[in-house]
């Protein structure tokens, strides 16, 4: 089942073009991460998927438009859009209370299940609680919620290692299964490589790279290439070179696996060395073609 | 809402589904009321703190015109018009408290929740802006007038009690205060008093919202610059008043066309509802005019949450 639909998608503050004509296709069951530059327009794209900005185009949303029908859409969307949006005036009880006097599917007891591990008090204030501790009440709320699609806007940015992989470990563990459907972005690549299902660069607006994780495994190797194959390697259209610790490193995408292999020590790449490559690339082109 | 709904497994499953359709539609306009009042304290704690000074006030000036009331008041008029005075003073301060801690409320009410961006968290859930905007409107259309109703009524209530008490100590006869008194048509009085003017500056209201809504800083001049300015040009360009004069009958307006004018100097009359005109008051068009105007800045008010974004 599809849970998200874009075509054409565009939207443009003034003169600035956040989204030029963004195709998007996101499949029940998947883990999406969507990474980018700052005001590559990653928050732009989330806010019209969520109905807080309007845009020119087709999008569906669990078959609705998000513009017209944000409040029916929120029954069935969740959101994080930031570590900080939790009013800093509430009382951890008040957040329950609240949520559950408004929310229809909302399971109060689960939410205090989560909470229970955690060292959050009822009684606290959200402005007495650490960024973590902020973190950890919102995901608890959101995770109580019924949803079939969550969207996280840089859910973890500025909270700490440990903090940031709890958050993912108990989306993973305590939420996630195969009727939910997760889009998140984030700057902390590493953090979400293993546990993304489907990928999505964005660039200047534009969907520069899309595809699923088995196809990212198939399809792009790093290797290390001794000093020897170096002419070898660059034969075979690398899409990236780089070197570190005096050791060229390339980037090829759709070589045979067992060819590669020959030429030095091949792995999969971090998404953001692949990231880098991309829109690295593109970038030049974008600033090629303007000369 | 689970178990409520649990809680009436025998109910029949249509009117069920009425109930069910009923309260899916007023329980969120009664949370966003409820997260209102947890967020704005002042709502309750100014009208309070406002009551408890007019009490101590009270105490101590008539403790020391107490002496002096006995040889001066020996005309039954003026003796009804010294009675009665604290409890006009004490309706008169809290509905003007009532209104500024309204005026106040509206224009944070929209603006606070952009700059704090906790707009993204009241907007991930399933609650229209038409829902969100009512609420903010209900606090200064209805749940402040209702509090300020029950404060004024608490606060006469103990300078009732004070009063007497004073009364038996320096050899009054309680029984003639309370003759002067006729409490239950001065809360009458009152009520109408704080409906007339709730209705009445529904539009100041409504204009402190919208501007709230939209604005990216400075709230407070952003609203009263506008109209000021205007005012100003007018005597400028044409030496004519009529929107100060319109601004003025605005704030004043439900008192003068809702009750009797009183001269000055004159002495309340015995009965307090024969001062009431509320036919008068109900058929000024500048009250259903007035309505209407908040309702279309409410309505734009709605539009601008809907669009705006976190400053």
């Amino acid at each position: 089942m599809t849970v998200l639909e874009a075509h054409g998608l565009r939207k443009a503050y003034g003169k600035t073009i956040a989204l030029d004509g963004v195709d998007l296709r996101v499949d029940e069951g998947s883990i999406l991460g969507l990474i980018g530059l700052n005001g590559a327009g990653k928050t732009t794209a989330l806010n019209t998927i969520l109905g807080l900005t309007q845009y020119q185009g087709e999008l569906k949303v669990l078959g609705r438009n998000p513009w017209t029908e944000r409040k029916q859409l929120m029954r069935d969307v969740c959101f994080i859009a930031d570590v900080a949006v939790l009013p800093r005036w509430m009382r951890v009880s008040q957040a329950l209370d609240y949520v559950a006097g408004v929310h229809p599917r909302f399971d109060r007891a689960k939410a205090e299940g989560f909470l229970a591990k955690t060292t959050i008090r009822r009684e606290s204030k959200v402005r007495e609680l650490s960024k973590g501790m902020v973190a950890q009440l919102h995901l608890a709320l959101v995770m109580a919620i019924d949803a079939k699609l969550l969207v996280l806007d840089e859910p973890t940015l500025g909270l700490d290692i440990l903090y940031r992989k709890q958050f993912y470990d108990s989306l993973l563990n305590d939420y996630y299964d195969r009727n939910r459907t997760i889009i998140v972005t984030t700057h902390q690549v590493e953090d979400v490589q293993h546990i993304l299902t489907d990928l999505m660069f964005i660039n200047r607006g534009r969907i520069v790279l899309s595809c699923s994780m088995e196809e990212y495994e198939s399809r792009y190797q790093e290797v290390m290439v001794h000093p020897e194959q170096i002419g070898a390697a660059r034969a075979l259209k690398p899409m990236y070179e780089r070197q570190a610790l005096g050791r060229n490193i390339f980037l090829f995408d759709g070589v045979d696996h067992q060819q590669l292999a020959a030429l030095g020590d091949a792995r999969t790449p971090s998404i953001a060395d692949l990231f880098i490559a991309v829109v690295g690339n593109h970038s030049g082109e974008t600033q090629g073609a303007a000369r | 809402m689970n178990t409520q709904l649990n809680a009436m497994p025998n109910a029949p499953l249509e009117a069920q589904a009425v109930t069910n359709a009923a309260v899916a539609a007023t329980r969120p306009l009664y949370w966003s009321i409820r997260r209102e009042l947890w967020e704005n304290r002042s709502l309750y704690i100014a009208p309070l703190t406002i009551a408890s000074l007019f009490l101590v006030g009270f105490l101590i000036s008539t403790i020391q015109q107490m002496p002096k009331m006995r040889a001066t008041l020996v005309d039954p008029a003026q003796q009804r018009a010294a009675i009665h005075m604290p409890y006009d003073v004490a309706a008169f301060v809290l509905l003007l408290t009532a209104f500024f801690t309204g005026a106040f409320y509206c224009l944070d009410a929209l603006y606070g929740e952009r700059r704090d961006r906790s707009v993204l968290f009241w907007k991930s859930l399933p609650v229209s802006d038409l829902t969100a905007v009512l609420a903010k409107a209900c606090i200064p259309l209805a749940v402040l007038p209702l509090f300020a109703f029950v404060v004024i009524l608490a606060t006469q209530f103990v300078i009732f009690l004070l009063s007497t008490a004073f009364a038996l100590g320096n050899g009054f006869s309680a029984v003639a205060l309370w003759a002067q008194l006729p409490l239950w048509k001065m809360w009458i009085s009152l009520l109408c008093a704080i409906v007339a003017s709730a209705l009445w500056y529904a539009p100041i209201y409504g204009w402190l919202l919208l501007v709230s809504s939209f604005v990216r800083r400075g709230v407070f001049l952003s609203a009263v610059l506008p109209p000021f300015a205007i005012g100003v040009v007018e005597k400028i360009a044409f030496n004519t008043h009529y929107f100060a004069d319109m601004m003025t009958f605005r704030l004043t307006g439900w008192y003068s066309q809702a009750f009797v004018p009183m001269a000055p100097g004159a002495v309340s009359p015995a009965d307090p509802l024969t001062q009431l005109t509320l036919g008068r008051f109900l058929s000024r068009p500048e009250l259903w005019i007035g309505l209407a105007v908040a309702a279309i800045f409410l309505a734009m008010a709605v539009r601008l949450r809907r669009s705006r974004e976190p400053i």
